[in-house]
């Protein structure tokens, strides 16, 4: 194995996967380093996904679709079930442990080396110039050089750090979540379920996602601040206990969304940070997988025009920021705006809403129409969350 | 002092994430908190979804 490669990208998710990708097609010698022993392992997620983003990277498998979106429910604080079908941009329930898997083989069919059980801890330095990253692979040190590097090591995003970019998380802008696979449930098989209000989950929301017959992906992210009064497990507890008693768990795992907005420095000399290490998160749905993998597109096709030019500076790949802020960064920031707007609303606000939605007849619950009416305190407000739910 | 249950924990970066000092250094199933470079600041208690970590006086700690 070589000990010197153009790109090294470290982190095996949605973001690595994709830019190893796109810097091996440009002609880059790529190593794609990850942790876990396996690619897409544990999966730690909701797994829904816009139909319309992905279909830019992929043609749509039954693979590692578990099944098709076309309609939402939004329950209230209150109980009340607001039901919007028909939707025209649709979109899918993942499995994502074959999804990661299936990205990974497109990088390493383009090209690029792919090593799991290696774990990065820390950076290869002359000065203060990044020249590569120390690994531990099987109780063994080793060192890799690269011209540039990718961080796409997820929510922990310490490569940055290492690099000198802050990429910190302010509490309130971490989602706390847990999500668990569960069977014997009753969920529609082609509708995504949110339920909204502080007390089942405060500063986020709680979702039923269908994978199957009687199979969904459940889980709740509450904002960070609020977790520290009562756990994102409390409220998963308690809201199973009310709603499925009967419910047979067959996975539990925990994570973090970081509901920011993009950081706004995500690239330094011969360095790019890419998906959750640049907080590359919708900020109202905490959708992550396709803005992920654009930014790990533009990252990618960014680094192997910086090989080709012999040019891995900043002045170069500042263009790669540039390209993000256009693409999504701008639209997140006001998604940001947004968040912080439905924050505010009370259990009250949100009761209020659905009773107008639901006394609609479901002819004219579009969502326009919908959300114009019933939401005066802040018009327009609830159908801009849905759309940013409906393009994750 | 941070402490860890670490046979509760799900190894998910979280905490990572939040903490202000880079403190917390995480394996495929392995938590260390960098004690030495720790503020005790308790972002990390109060992020993660499954209360894995926990602060205690020193003393008690080193009792
Ligand atoms: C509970 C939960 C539910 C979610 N639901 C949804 C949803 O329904 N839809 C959606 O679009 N998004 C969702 N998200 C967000 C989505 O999962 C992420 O945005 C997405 O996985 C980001 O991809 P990534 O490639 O940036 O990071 P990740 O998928 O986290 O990949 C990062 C990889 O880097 C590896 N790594 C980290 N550090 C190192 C190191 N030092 N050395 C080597 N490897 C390292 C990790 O092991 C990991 O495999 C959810 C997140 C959570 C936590
Ligand atoms: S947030 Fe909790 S579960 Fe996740 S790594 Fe930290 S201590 Fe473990
Ligand atoms: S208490 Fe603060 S400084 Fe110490 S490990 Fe936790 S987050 Fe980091």
């Amino acid at each position: 194995m070589k000990d010197e490669y153009d790109l090294i990208v470290v982190g095996g998710g949605p973001a690595g996967s994709t830019a190893a990708k796109f810097a091996a097609e440009g002609g880059a010698s790529v190593l794609m380093l990850e942790k876990d022993r396996d690619i897409g392992m544990p999966v730690r997620c909701g797994e829904a996904v816009g139909a319309e983003g992905l279909a830019r990277f992929i043609e749509p498998n039954d693979k590692w679709i578990a099944s098709k979106i076309n309609s939402f429910r939004l329950v209230s604080p209150a109980g009340l079930s607001v039901d919007i079908e028909g939707l025209s941009d649709g979109g899918y329930v993942l499995d994502r442990r074959i999804f990661d898997y299936e990205l990974a083989l497109m990088a390493g069919n383009a090209g690029a080396t792919i090593m799991t059980k290696a774990y990065v801890y820390d950076l290869v330095k002359e000065g203060d110039s990044v020249k590569g990253v120390k690994i531990k692979y099987l109780n063994e040190k080793v060192e890799f050089r690269s011209k540039i590097i990718i961080a796409a090591d997820g929510v922990e995003s310490r490569v940055g750090r290492w690099a000198g970019l802050k990429t910190t998380i302010k509490l309130k802008d971490m989602e706390s979540a847990i999500q668990i696979s569960v069977g014997n449930v009753d969920c529609k098989p082609n509708r995504l379920d949110f339920y909204l209000g502080s007390e089942v989950a405060p500063g986020g929301y709680l979702w039923v996602f269908p994978k199957g017959d009687k199979y969904a992906n459940i889980g709740l992210g509450v904002a960070g601040n609020h977790n520290k009064s009562k756990s994102a497990r409390k409220y998963l507890d308690n809201f199973m206990e009310k709603n499925y008693p009967e419910a047979s768990i067959l996975t539990t795992v925990v994570g973090g969304v970081p509901c920011a907005h993009t950081l706004p420095k995500i690239a330094a000399d011969n360095i790019m940070l890419a998906g959750d290490a640049a907080h590359m998160v919708n900020p109202v749905s905490g959708g992550g997988i396709v803005s992920g993998m654009q930014g790990g597109r533009l990252a990618g096709t960014r680094a192997a025009e910086a090989i080709r030019a012999g040019d891995y500076s900043y002045k170069f790949l500042t263009k790669y920021e540039k390209q993000w802020h256009k693409l999504l960064g701008k639209s997140y920031e006001r998604m940001y705006k947004i968040k912080s707007a439905v924050g505010k609303l009370t259990d009250d606000d949100l009761n209020r809403t659905a009773e107008i939605i639901s006394s609609l007849p479901q002819s004219k619950r579009t969502l326009g129409r919908v959300f114009k009416t019933a939401l005066m305190k802040h018009p327009k407000l609830l159908f801009d969350v849905v759309r940013a739910f409906a393009s994750v | 002092m941070i402490i860890v249950e670490e046979n509760k924990c799900d190894f998910c970066g979280t905490c990572v994430a939040v903490c202000p000092v880079d403190a917390i250094e995480l394996f495929e199933a392995q938590i260390d908190i960098l004690h030495d470079r720790c503020i005790d600041c308790d972002l990390c208690v109060w992020i993660c979804p499954i209360e894995v970590l926990h602060t205690v006086e020193k003393e008690m700690a080193s009792a």
